[in-house]
Formats: C-alpha cells, sequence, structure tokens
C-alpha cells in the first residue's frame, strides 16, 4: 500500500497542481477579460454644422412583391414569455401601409468628410421586454452609453456579437436590471441575441456621427442637421440586405430619397 | 481485489460509463439548441453557485446549459470516486493509472468547457471539448471492461484466447479512423457546418459538391468520412464473423458495432433531412461516440492475449511473442495467458 500511495502521489499530484494552476489563469481571466466601456474617443462639444445652412433628407422605405409569411415562435421553453405572447409570430419583415418597409435602419454612409460630432451623454436604452427586445433595430454613436434593461421577471443573457468592437455576454437574472456598454468603434450593424430564448434578437448600428434613423411603420425616415453636401445614404434591412443612393443637397433644402427592398 | 469489491467496482464504472454517455448527449443538447452561451459566466451560474441555481430559473436555454455542467459535475465526482477505489482496492497498476488519466481527462474536459463559455465558444476550444469527452467516455468504457469479470478470467475457449493479430491491427485501425470522424463531425458542429450540404444522400444534387467553401469541405469529409468508418467496420465485423464465430467476446461486440453503424448512418441523415432537429442531432452525437466505445472494446478483446492473464499479475502489457506460434495466424488462438 505503500507503493501504491507513492504512486497514487507521483501520478495525481502533477495532475492537481496542473488543474489549479488552470483555474487559477481561468479565474483571473475571467476578471481582467470582462470588457468594460472603453474610453470614448475625444469628441468635440459644439455641434460642427451652421444650424442656418443645414439641411434634411428624408425619404421612405417601400417592401415590392410577396411579403414572407411569419412563423410562429414557440416559447413553451419559459412559461413567462408563453403566457405574455401567446400566438406571437416572427417580425423580420414588417410591411406598414402603402407598403412601407418598418425597422430599416438609414444613415449616411459617406459625404460628412472629416467632421466630427459631439457624443451625446444620454443613454440609448435598449430593453428586454415580454421577452422581446425594444426597439428591435437602433442605432448609437461611438461613445454613447448603451444601458441594457431587464423590464422581464425571468432571466436573459444579452449577448452582442461585433466585429469591429469587443463581443460580449452578460446575464441579467432580476428584473429591472441594467448595464451599462460603450462601443469604441462605428460599425453597421452589430447583432444583439438571447442564447436563453433563441427569438429574441436585435440589431445595432453604431456611428461616428448622428445622422441615422429607423424608418417608421409605414416605412417614412428622416435625417435632419446635415450640412450641405452629397451624400451617400445607406438602408440595411436585417433579411433583405443593404442598398446605397446618393443625393446632392443645397443649403437649407429638403433632399428626398426612396428605397425599394423586395423579396430575396 | 476480492470477488465481491471487484465487482462492485465494475459496476460502478459501468455506471460511470453510463452517465458520461448521457453527459455527451446533454453537451449535444446544448450545441444542437444553441445553448452554449445562455449561461454567461462559469463556474457560476448567474452570480449563484452552481448547485444552487433555484429550479424554476432553468428557462430556455439555460435548462440545457445548467443541466449539462450539473451532469457534468456529477460524472466529474463519480470519476473521482473511481480513481479512488481504484486507487484502494486495485491490484494493476497500470488500471490504477488509467483511473488517474481518467481524473485528469474529465479535470481538463471541465476546464474546456468553462474556457468556451468565457471565451464565447472559440472553435478550436470546443471542438476539443467535444473530443476531449468522447476520449472520457471511452476511459470510463475502459475502465469497467478492465475490470470486468470476463477480462480479468480471459475469455478462454477450450484453454485458448484469441490472438489475432490481423483481428488486432484491423480492429485498431476502425477504432482510430471512428474518432478521426467524430473529430471532424465536431468540427462541423462548432463552425456550423451542419448544413452546409442541405440534401441527403446527394450533395447539391450531385455525388460531388459542384461548388466549395470551408464549411462544404468540411460536411463533404464527414460525409466520406462516414463512407470510409462503414467499410472499416464491415471489414472489422466481417473478419470476426469468418474467423471467430464462435467467439461471444468478438461476436456480440461484432454485432453491436452493426445496429450502432446503421442507427448512426440513419441518424446523420435524418439530422440534415430534418434541419438539425436538436433530439435527432444530439443522439447522432451519442451514438457516434458508442460506435467508438464498442469498437474500442472489440480492440480490446482483441488484443486481451496479449495482457497479463491473473488479475493480481504485474499489470504491463506483456506480449505474446511466440514467432511461428499459432498466435501469429490470423483467425488463431495463442494460450491463455501466455507471456514472453
Amino acid at each position: 500500500m505503500r507503493a501504491d500511495s507513492r504512486s497514487f502521489s507521483a501520478t495525481v499530484a502533477p495532475c492537481l497542481a496542473a488543474v489549479c494552476l488552470a483555474l487559477a489563469v481561468v479565474a483571473c481571466g475571467s476578471s481582467t477579460s470582462e470588457p468594460g466601456p472603453p474610453a470614448p474617443a475625444a469628441a468635440p462639444t459644439e455641434n460642427p454644422v451652421d444650424p442656418a445652412t443645414a439641411v434634411t433628407i428624408t425619404g421612405t422605405v417601400r417592401f415590392e412583391g410577396t411579403q414572407p409569411k411569419p412563423d410562429p415562435i414557440v416559447m413553451e421553453s419559459d412559461p413567462y414569455c408563453a403566457d405574455r405572447n401567446r400566438n406571437a409570430m416572427t417580425s423580420r419583415v414588417v410591411v406598414g401601409t402603402g407598403g412601407g418597409l418598418q425597422n430599416v435602419f438609414v444613415h449616411v454612409k459617406a459625404g460628412l468628410g472629416t467632421l466630427r460630432f459631439p457624443v451625446p451623454a444620454t443613454p440609448v436604452v435598449l430593453d428586454q421586454r415580454n421577452c422581446a427586445y425594444v426597439p428591435r433595430v437602433f442605432g448609437i454613436q461611438v461613445g454613447q452609453p448603451l444601458e441594457i434593461l431587464n423590464s422581464d421577471s425571468t432571466l436573459h443573457n444579452i449577448h452582442a456579437m461585433p466585429e469591429a468592437n469587443r463581443e460580449f455576454n452578460r446575464g441579467q437574472s432580476m428584473q429591472g436590471q441594467k448595464d451599462t456598454h460603450i462601443f469604441s468603434a462605428a460599425e453597421v450593424m452589430v447583432p444583439f441575441k438571447c442564447d436563453v430564448h433563441r427569438w429574441m434578437n436585435a440589431w445595432v448600428g453604431i456611428l461616428e456621427h448622428p445622422f441615422y434613423a429607423v424608418t417608421a411603420a409605414d416605412g417614412t425616415f428622416e435625417l435632419k442637421g446635415l450640412p450641405p453636401g452629397t451624400y451617400t445614404i445607406e438602408a440595411w434591412h436585417e433579411t433583405l440586405g443593404r442598398q446605397t443612393e446618393t443625393v446632392t443637397i443645397g443649403a437649407r433644402q429638403i433632399g428626398t430619397l426612396s428605397f425599394r427592398f423586395g423579396a430575396s | 481485489m476480492a470477488g465481491r469489491t471487484g465487482r462492485a467496482i465494475h459496476l460502478f464504472a459501468v455506471l460511470v460509463a453510463a452517465s458520461t454517455a448521457l453527459l455527451i448527449f446533454a453537451g449535444g443538447m446544448v450545441t444542437s439548441t444553441g445553448s452554449g452561451l445562455s449561461v454567461p459566466d462559469w463556474p457560476n451560474t448567474y452570480g449563484w453557485f452552481m448547485f444552487t441555481f433555484p429550479l424554476e430559473k432553468m428557462v430556455g436555454g439555460i435548462w440545457y446549459e445548467h443541466s449539462h455542467r450539473l451532469i457534468a459535475s456529477t460524472v466529474g465526482f463519480f470519476i473521482l470516486v473511481l480513481a479512488g477505489l481504484l486507487w484502494r482496492f486495485e491490484p494493476r497498476a497500470w488500471v490504477r493509472r488509467l483511473g488517474y488519466i481518467a481524473l485528469a481527462a474529465v479535470v481538463t474536459q471541465g476546464l474546456l468547457g468553462g474556457i468556451t463559455v468565457l471565451w464565447y465558444l472559440p472553435e478550436p476550444i470546443s471542438i476539443a471539448h467535444a473530443s476531449l469527452a468522447q476520449l472520457v467516455f471511452c476511459l470510463a468504457s475502459s475502465i469497467a471492461l478492465f475490470t470486468s469479470a470476463g477480462w480479468r478470467r480471459g475469455y478462454l475457449r477450450d484453454g485458448l484466447e484469441v490472438n489475432d493479430r490481423i483481428l488486432q491491427k484491423v480492429a485498431l485501425t476502425t477504432t482510430a479512423i471512428i474518432y478521426l470522424q467524430i473529430i471532424v463531425g465536431a468540427t462541423m458542429r462548432h463552425t456550423d457546418a451542419g448544413l452546409a450540404i442541405p440534401d441527403f444522400p446527394w450533395a447539391f444534387g450531385r455525388l460531388i459538391p459542384p461548388h466549395w467553401d470551408a464549411k462544404i469541405a468540411i460536411h463533404f469529409a464527414h460525409r466520406v468520412g462516414a463512407l470510409v468508418v462503414s467499410m472499416m467496420i464491415l471489414a472489422t465485423t466481417a473478419h470476426v464473423f469468418y474467423h471467430h464465430r464462435r467467439r461471444a467476446e468478438l461476436v456480440r461486440p461484432s454485432l453491436l458495432l452493426l445496429l450502432l453503424l446503421a442507427a448512426q448512418v440513419t441518424l446523420g441523415a435524418l439530422t440534415v433531412l430534418t434541419g438539425r432537429q436538436h433530439v435527432i442531432n444530439s443522439l447522432h452525437v451519442i451514438t457516434g461516440g458508442s460506435v467508438l466505445v464498442t469498437a474500442l472494446m472489440l480492440t480490446l478483446r482483441a488484443h486481451r492475449a496479449r495482457f497479463a492473464a491473473g488479475p493480481d499479475a504485474g499489470g504491463a502489457f506483456v506480449p505474446v511473442t511466440r514467432p511461428g506460434s499459432l498466435g501469429n495466424r490470423p483467425g488463431s488462438t495463442g494460450r491463455a495467458g501466455a507471456r514472453a
């Protein structure tokens, strides 16, 4: 038995030491790798656009063709969600009156040159309400706080999967729980998902400027306060892709754009 | 090792192997339902100590992920106990060492599981986690075999034990190829290539995919691998049925291997045709593991004559080195317990 003990010690002790070391590395990694809000780049405090010459771009995004049928969402895996969403359906392509396409992210993709804009201190709120993200599509500026709120009395995890920014995955187990995140780089679009509730998806467009909008129920949008110039405007939809249009606008004019998406 | 104690340890080892199979199925469910990150923290669960996490909060993807963690903890504890039992009661040093290796493997497996959550499912870690799981299953099953009465007694027929070199090589090669196929399968799962080729048995309506990318290549490699594995299993079992049809210790795992192969190919096809239905997909994972373990059991039994004979013998591999003896010819037998 003594020989056995020596054999056991010689075999197991190095394994246990290796395991302890690995645990220490993992533990340290979990505490240091938690993505804290990166410091926003220095931004001007004043808007560089002269209000006297500022222009507005308005427009409509329409859907043409046969609207895809929404699929039923089975939420039985969480009774809380199922109780609040009887007969829930997917909302990927939402078409309103006159064919207007909702939840399209429209933004200035190019044309602002070297202009830099103030970063709002007011947070954008992404709510988890009745087991859905509200809003589903939204925009935010680099350096602007994103407040993630859990209004549900069930658990959610908020999992962002960016490419230019840092991925993060946080759990929110309590109703009313809030977390704040600040993105450090422009990126259109960053998907969010809840791995607890697979039907929960949201997208954020992160920009260096404030010229973005999400289409309303009738498909309309408005980009206000731009300096006169020539702009490339991009419209993004979660399943229908991206389109761009170019528009030139003189001082105090209103430009009008129209995007048309069809079933892919 | 006393008879009753030995039998108790063997039964416990069987329990450990079965619970490992359940763990692999649960892990398959986590991946198949996309629940791997539904619990963002590790080793805690939403800040709770793992074992105090409220049951009513196990909703959605958390149910799969947290269940997997609880089963994994149980299996880890079982293997710790098994290693302790072997250390205390097992006279064969190499079997004791196998227990320590199983313990180290399951701890490493747990760490890989934690790391893959904390690092957002990096593909190499997730693939390693899936591949090591099958090795833990192999280790637990091997210990169950080595502690069984049949193995300790030796598979004797007319005082002889099979020592067929060709069978040994073919079975070993088959087992190795099955494991390679499992690694390719794990790569396919964790690179989201499971539906890269959406039809079956054709590939985009053809025998060979008309266009290629990394995912299609991985998926197609898994299909070709399935063909190779099937041929190897057929060759191995045909050899057993032809040369050793009276050897129950070889015929039974061979029959099981054929049954599992048929089930596995069917489940693989259904996985594609149902768009990766999560239960079917997970059954495909654990059936693959069962094919591997069954092939390993057949391989080990084919090698039984090369192990020390008695239960309390030195325990090291003792090759039969008798050139020209019956044991060197396919389908022949060597004397039980023959030692160099």
